[in-house]
């Protein structure tokens, strides 16, 4: 917990890095100063976009102590406002699970490759990033913690399956590397609390260190404040869960 | 959570953004999270020149209802335009 007569300072900027299969794409990273070693921190923005909450998401997690890197998971899809490339995604069906997969994996590697990072690293996603830090940790051994905020379609039905999104996450549930905590409002309806619910009863299954929670009152991405969803004091308690989480499995 | 659901038509139109029309080639319709609409997800029409980059698009968010309303409405003032005999096809509006 900061103390008000503690110096604080941080770095925050815009970088490249590489991503999956080699490519350069740029990246949004925060860092506290100093010697560190430091946690890392890999942000996985949601649908909409690699949009301004996500920016200031880096810089809360850096804030908090934590070497913090958000992939742009659009680079590759052109350049303009967030808005406008996130509805160029939106048109096309989002981007392909693999790709997602290679480009956080790239952002974990230059974080391992930082002299001032402890040796850890988390994964915080909402939305689809939810749904792609979950994979992620599933489908690589390199996540020492995942946080995943309403990830819908972890859940899928088969008709539901694209060339870009071809297995149910869920369907990798066995193989999830590391300890998770979900956060979820009640009144979401992707995911629904059913799939919540289905969510969790296959990680308990597979005897995975899990702690779920659920907010009555909430829907859909509630920590945006940015957003009418966004729901005051489950989201600080949400946040106040999330840190815990990360300081307990990452610090 | 993204839907994912998303179906584009092939469009012959300008549209008005700022002070400017611009061409557009592409409507990419979905029902997916909105930008400017106070809901979760909304019916979203994003009129788009793809050849020109993100930033070519004018777009509309709607409620479900409003959509359901706008769909008749066209389709009734097409019907009307028809039925007086004065639907013209793209190549008569391009010289037109």
């Amino acid at each position: 917990m900061y103390q008000t007569n503690q110096y604080e300072g941080m770095i925050a900027e815009t970088v490249t890095m590489q991503g999956h299969k080699g490519e350069t794409i740029n990246a949004y990273m925060a860092r506290p100063l100093g010697a560190g070693p430091f946690p890392g921190m890999v942000l996985i923005h949601h649908a909409p976009g690699w949009d301004e909450w996500y920016r200031e998401c880096t810089r809360r997690f850096a804030h908090h102590g934590y070497v913090t890197i958000s992939p742009n998971l659009y680079f590759r899809d052109g350049h303009g406002t967030a808005e406008d490339v996130g509805a160029k995604v939106r048109a096309a069906g989002g981007i392909p699970d693999e790709q997602v997969i290679g480009d956080l994996e790239g952002a974990n590697k230059l974080l391992r490759s930082l002299a001032y990072l402890n040796g850890k690293v988390g994964v915080f996603g909402t939305c689809s990033g939810g749904r792609h830090g979950f994979l992620t940790a599933c489908r690589t051994k390199s996540v020492d913690a995942l946080v995943e905020c309403w990830g819908g379609g972890v859940v899928m039905k088969a008709e539901e399956l694209t060339p870009k999104k071809p297995v149910a996450p869920i369907d990798y549930t066995k193989d999830l590397s590391c300890p998770m905590i979900g956060i979820f409002g009640n009144d979401d309806k992707s995911p629904s609390p059913e799939q919540v619910n289905q969510h969790e009863a296959e990680l308990k299954k597979q005897g995975k260190n899990i702690e779920f929670h659920r907010y009555d009152g909430a829907g859909h991405g509630f920590f945006y404040y940015d957003r009418p969803a966004y729901r005051q004091e489950q989201a600080v308690d949400g946040w106040k869960k999330v840190l815990a989480f990360c300081e307990k499995n990452l610090k | 959570m993204c839907t994912s659901i998303t179906h584009q038509a092939k469009i012959y139109g300008r549209g008005k953004q700022g002070e400017q029309w611009i061409e557009l080639k592409e409507a990419n319709v979905s029902y997916d999270h909105p930008y400017g609409m106070p809901l979760e997800h909304a019916l979203n029409i994003d009129f788009v020149d793809e050849s020109k980059g993100p930033g070519a698009r004018v777009a509309v968010e709607l409620s479900v209802d409003a959509a359901r309303q706008l769909i008749k409405t066209i389709e009734a003032v097409l019907a009307q335009a028809e039925h007086q005999g004065v639907l013209e096809d793209k190549h008569q509006a391009a010289v037109g």
